[in-house]
């Protein structure tokens, strides 16, 4: 078994309209912008896929990654906990004229949300949220004596994530902090396509180094040197390039 | 003469009640300001939300990676002994009681221990990031905040009018004028600036204060 994709283009041909894709990446650490581009430029070249609902903890910064995705059109739905941030124009924009859903959901009631979702429980209760507009319309139920929301699992169809070495198998490791939702994504995604820095043979990643273990990667693509969305902001960087 | 305490100095405030060896959320932003004024001999563990326990100060300018950045999406720096995890380990630290402390900043603080601090109202993108969990299980939550708004209006209320982070979660209030507890639903004087008096204070104050015993002087350094 080898789950090495031989391109980006291969990671997101079977994304299709109106799936649910969750997006890894806290801001740009971690962000999938290679396969964000290659989703992009199939979608200019085929109109598909489209009416999407991402799943991610931000809304995109600038004109590259998430949020160029959004600028072309192509998301219906967000699900994310914080969509402000330095540069969010492009969310903000379409969602003040009504052009684009959102759901709110606190930070780590998303990341349980989504580990749930991987791990096969299909609600929970948290304290997050209690007594608040965020929890309207939600079960509430008393334990010990405290009050606690009940919320459901988030599952979703693709994941599209970044990690840093990957081995054929689909073992992940990851860098830093660059972490965060990448590996609960992976388990919660029907198929999880993951651009990883580099591909190593089976035994190429110390056991006891998996973050990511291969049964939640559909497939692992190379991108040997990766851009990070605050450097592509710093420059200016909006993707795809205006013709000149 | 200072009238009120600025920034700084509140953050200077709220760092001393940490202990040596507190595992310590700071909300971003003002609260961050807080990580700076720690107590000689004392080192706290500073936890982020995107999955860093024990990270350090921020990189000289140029030297940022940004796979390396705290929940305010700014660049910090390893130490020894920093750990990594995902998000639902993050949260986990959060909810499940392990954090010592959380320093939030607030749009208003009720006498109840209501905490609002994430939404002024229907216009404009809603967002709330991390602040409703973190008000859930560190075992204090703690507030910094200018004791007035720029208006002159009071953020300490009896009722919070704006949407709630989170209800009767907030346990200390370090301000520009005082240290108030929430004890019992009611608002509890623990120091106040010397020379503003009582009923001067609780004029800018939108619910009672309480002085059970001895109000402490709030005493800084310049910053």
């Amino acid at each position: 078994m080898d789950k090495t994709l031989p391109d980006l283009a291969a990671a997101v041909a079977g994304i299709e309209d109106g799936m649910t894709v969750m997006i890894g990446g806290f801001g740009g650490s971690g962000a999938p912008i290679e396969l964000i581009h290659a989703l992009i430029d199939r979608f200019r070249a085929t109109g598909a896929p489209k009416n999407l609902t991402v799943i991610n903890n931000n809304a995109g910064n600038g004109h590259v990654g998430l949020a160029a995705l959004i600028e072309q059109g192509m998301v219906r739905k967000l699900i994310c906990s914080f969509p402000r941030s330095a540069d969010p124009v492009v969310f903000t924009e379409l969602y003040l004229a009504g052009k684009i859903e959102l759901e709110l959901v606190p930070q780590g009631t998303l990341a349980e949300r989504i580990r749930a979702g991987g791990a096969g429980i299909p609600a929970f209760y948290t304290p997050t949220s209690f007594g608040t507009d965020l929890a309207k319309g939600k079960p509430v139920a008393e334990f010990d004596g405290r009050c606690y929301v009940q919320e459901r699992w988030l599952k979703a169809d693709i994941a599209l994530v970044k990690a840093d070495v990957g081995d054929t198998l689909g073992n992940l490791t990851y860098r830093m902090a660059a972490r965060n939702f990448n590996p609960l994504m992976c388990m919660a995604a029907a198929r999880a396509y993951v651009q990883v820095t580099r591909i190593v043979a089976p035994g190429g990643i110390d056991p006891e180094a998996v973050v990511t273990p291969g049964i939640f990667v559909a497939g692992v693509v190379a991108v040997p040197n990766p851009a990070q969305e605050e450097d592509l902001n710093r420059a200016g960087a909006v993707y795809p390039e205006k013709a000149a | 003469m200072t009238a009120k305490l600025n920034a700084t100095q509140i953050a200077w405030r709220a760092a001393q009640d940490i202990a040596d060896g507190a595992y310590v959320n700071l909300g971003i932003g003002f609260p961050e300001m807080v990580a700076r004024f720690q107590p000689p001999g004392r080192q706290a563990i500073f936890h982020t939300e995107n999955g860093i326990l024990g990270f350090g100060e921020a990189p000289p300018p140029g030297e940022e990676d940004w796979d390396l950045i705290n929940a305010g999406k700014k660049a910090v720096t390893l130490k020894p002994g920093t750990a990594f995890f995902h998000h639902a380990d993050s949260f986990a630290m959060v909810r499940g009681g392990h954090l010592d402390v959380a320093i939030l900043g607030a749009y208003e603080v009720a006498e109840t221990g209501d905490l609002a601090n994430w939404s002024t109202g229907p216009k404009g993108v809603p967002a709330v990031g991390g602040a409703m969990d973190l008000v859930h299980g560190a075992k204090r939550v703690a507030v910094i905040t200018e004791h007035v708004t720029k208006d002159g209006k009071p953020k300490l209320v009896k009722r919070c009018s704006l949407p709630l982070t989170g209800v009767g979660c907030v346990t200390r209030i370090y301000t520009s004028l005082a240290v108030i507890d929430v004890e019992g639903g009611r608002f509890v004087l623990r120091e106040k600036l010397p020379a503003l008096g009582l009923s001067d204070l609780q004029a800018l104050t939108g619910a009672d204060l309480h002085v059970p015993g001895p109000v402490a002087d709030l005493v800084v350094p310049e910053l």
